[in-house]
């Protein structure tokens, strides 16, 4: 922010800069034109944002006038005597893509660092690369993955997971389910194998720029690798890490096609994760092309902007997270 | 500046229109999935021997009825029909295509296809969940001969709107007043239990991979898929497996010609051989469209009704009686005046 900040302070200056140079009226009008066109491009994305806002609560007004907060809290979902609620949806949205990050951010923080930090030069562009490879693999593919491949094979440790975690008491019930590998478990997991090249893009990206000298210190005063990791590279790298792990869950939430196909698509709230769920991307997915009455449609619509809500207050939760750790850091210095 | 672009504008439109125009031989239509294989099968050949091109696509039984409603297609299609009221608020008319079935698949250890017998009451119970294992008493009652695993059921359904979800649920309201009463009939409704897979495909895959589960899809899919499919107790009391005729014997004792606008569900239909999960693809008019439109679509029905049957055949579709054919040409000389 404060870098953006600084760019227009200093665009004045560049154009008197210009003037002053006695350059070529074309090189200013282009200049202009350059400006004024990347200025069109950036509105165009704020334009289209509203846009969707304004469809989405235009189109979902119907539901949510008719169900009042209703809706968010019930969990009924009945197309056939119209009643709707998305306490189900927005629950199961938000299991899956927890259950996403509690498996991609570690495992991201892990290829990351090797790349950066331990993988001998040769190496590192092959695995750099698949992990680009990753994210371009359309998500119907991992959906067509977890169902066929993923989910059977899931399934044969189902029963293991029903007898030792689901024995615990207490986190017991989250465990318990028939062994069908499909569920909110499964579909957690593979929306985490998904978003993984997605943040561990950018983990390696801004590991791999955080300044040799200071790493190096760290090494000299007898630093063990991961002590570098956590102290040196991780606080230098802060921002843009929780950014790319909100980049990912910002994905989680909204991903459909992967989630649709083995998340079980049980439009009921269940305790256990081995049992099937719902998301809101899954069920607008399934329902929409269906949904022939006005409410039933517009139902769906408020889900949609359900979700776009979600993921707006995610986003503010990073900025603030991140404003908060700014400030923790002033304090300390 | 604007006004070139305006006029620019104008010129392109005035330009799509005279395309559109010469590219009369071009019939466009939207809706059910379940009949999708049947449009095009039949438009392919259709182009080969008229030069007339059907575009057909199947974006859902919903999204059918809005295209027509809304004007954008020459026809729409629906598995679930409208009711005669809707249809004459709108300025619609409706009549059936040809008749296809869906049935019951199990993944059961040991127990081969067509050696499962189930009946409409017990099949309601399973998918209620008040029948929860394999070997109850209900299900042993109509398999004597079967040793059934001591398994629990895992209940598969359809997780995307569908006119199979429909049709399925329609029957279970027929036979169970309390799946009327709970859960009623729709394109998607309220599953008690069970798990929701996508497309017919999904739910294949469920089942296949699901030891103890129960799922139901469409004929053509049992049949393309080699699944292991029920037999049932149909309306008589008899004991049938899914097959064309059985479909056909549903359609053949519903009175399509005396239902007004052809509002008739082939479910839990009479007679010995009458398969009871039967059902049926609409296509809906405007009455309002130009003639030569509705001509278009009539046309390429009537070559379907009387060319097309043994590629519906082909592809798991039943025809239509020829007394159903008779009465939707008189309904069209009727609402359409063609």
């Amino acid at each position: 922010m404060k870098a953006s900040e600084a760019a227009r302070d200093a665009q004045p200056i560049a154009a008197t800069a210009d003037k002053n140079s006695a350059g070529p009226r074309a090189r200013i009008s282009a200049d202009f034109l350059f400006r004024n066109l990347s200025a069109a491009v950036a509105m165009l994305v704020a334009i289209s944002l509203l846009g969707i806002l304004i469809a989405l609560w235009r189109e979902g007004w119907e539901a949510l006038h008719h169900f009042g907060w209703r809706f968010l809290v019930s969990t009924s979902w009945n197309p056939v005597s119209e009643h709707f609620g998305a306490l189900v949806f927005i629950v199961g949205t938000l299991i899956s893509s927890a259950i996403a990050l509690v498996i991609a951010v570690p495992v991201s923080f892990g290829i990351a660092l090797f790349i950066s930090e331990m993988a001998p030069r040769w190496l590192r562009n092959p695995v750099s690369a698949a992990i680009e490879l990753l994210a371009a693999i359309p998500s119907i593919i991992y959906g067509m993955w977890g169902l066929l491949v993923f989910a059977p094979w899931f399934s044969n440790f189902e029963p293991w997971i029903n007898d030792h975690l689901g024995a615990l008491p207490g986190i017991g019930l989250l465990f318990q389910g028939p062994p069908m590998g499909i569920g909110m478990l499964s579909a957690g997991i593979v929306l985490g194998i998904m978003i993984i090249p997605f943040i561990a893009a950018i983990m390696r990206d801004v590991f791999l720029i955080t300044p040799a000298p200071l790493k190096e210190s760290a090494y000299a005063m007898g630093a063990t690798k991961w002590e570098v990791a956590r102290k040196v590279i991780l606080p230098y790298t802060r921002t843009a890490v929780t950014g790319g792990i909100f980049l990912g869950l910002g994905r989680a939430l909204g991903e459909t096609m992967a989630v649709t196909f083995i998340i079980g698509n049980a439009n009921n709230l269940s305790a256990s994760l081995l049992m099937p769920g719902s998301s809101i991307a899954s069920v607008i997915a399934n329902e929409f092309t269906e949904a022939t009455t006005h409410l039933y449609k517009s139902a769906l619509l408020a889900l949609g902007l359900i979700l776009f809500v979600i993921t707006f207050i995610v986003l503010v939760l990073a900025k603030l997270l991140l404003l908060r750790l700014d400030r923790m850091e002033g304090r300390k210095a | 500046m604007f006004k070139s672009l305006k006029s620019r504008l104008a010129v392109l439109a005035v330009a799509s229109v005279f395309s559109l125009g010469a590219n009369a031989a071009q019939i466009t239509g939207a809706g059910s999935t379940w009949v999708y294989p049947l449009v095009a099968k039949w438009s392919v050949v259709y182009a080969k021997e008229t030069g007339i091109q059907v575009n057909y696509q199947a974006i859902g039984s919903g999204g059918g009825i809005a295209q027509i409603k809304a004007g954008t297609v020459a026809f729409g299609a629906s598995d679930m029909p409208l009711t005669p009221e809707e249809l004459t608020k709108n300025g619609l008319i409706q009549f059936p295509t040809a008749i296809a079935g869906e049935d019951l698949v199990y993944n059961l250890p040991g127990i081969k296809a067509g050696e499962l017998i189930l009946s409409g009451p017990v099949v309601a119970d399973i998918y209620l969940g008040k029948i929860k294992q394999w070997n109850d008493p209900a299900i042993a009652k109509l398999n004597p001969g079967l040793k059934l695993p001591d398994m629990a059921i895992t209940v598969v359904h359809r997780s995307d709107g569908s006119g199979t979800t429909f049709t399925f649920a329609d029957y279970l309201s027929k036979i169970s007043p309390e799946w009327k009463a709970k859960v009623g009939a729709n394109t998607s409704i309220a599953w008690p239990v069970g798990v929701g897979g996508k497309g017919n495909e999904g739910v294949a895959s469920y089942v296949q991979r699901i030891r103890g589960s129960i799922g139901y899809v469409e004929y053509a899919y049992i049949l393309e898929s080699k699944l292991d499919y029920a037999r049932m107790y149909n309306r008589d009391g008899k004991l049938v497996s899914p097959s064309l005729q059985g479909f056909q014997d549903a359609a053949a004792h519903v009175d399509f010609t005396k239902a007004k606008d052809f509002y008739v569900i082939l479910t839990d239909q009479p007679g010995p051989g009458t398969w009871p999960i039967s059902g049926c693809t609409w296509q809906i008019l405007r009455k309002d469209a130009p003639k030569a439109t509705n001509e278009a679509v009539t046309r390429f029905f009537d070559w379907g009704f009387e060319k097309g049957q043994s590629m519906a055949r082909s592809i798991a579709f039943g025809p239509l009686p020829p007394s159903t054919v008779d009465a939707i040409k008189a309904y069209w000389k009727q609402n359409l005046g063609i």
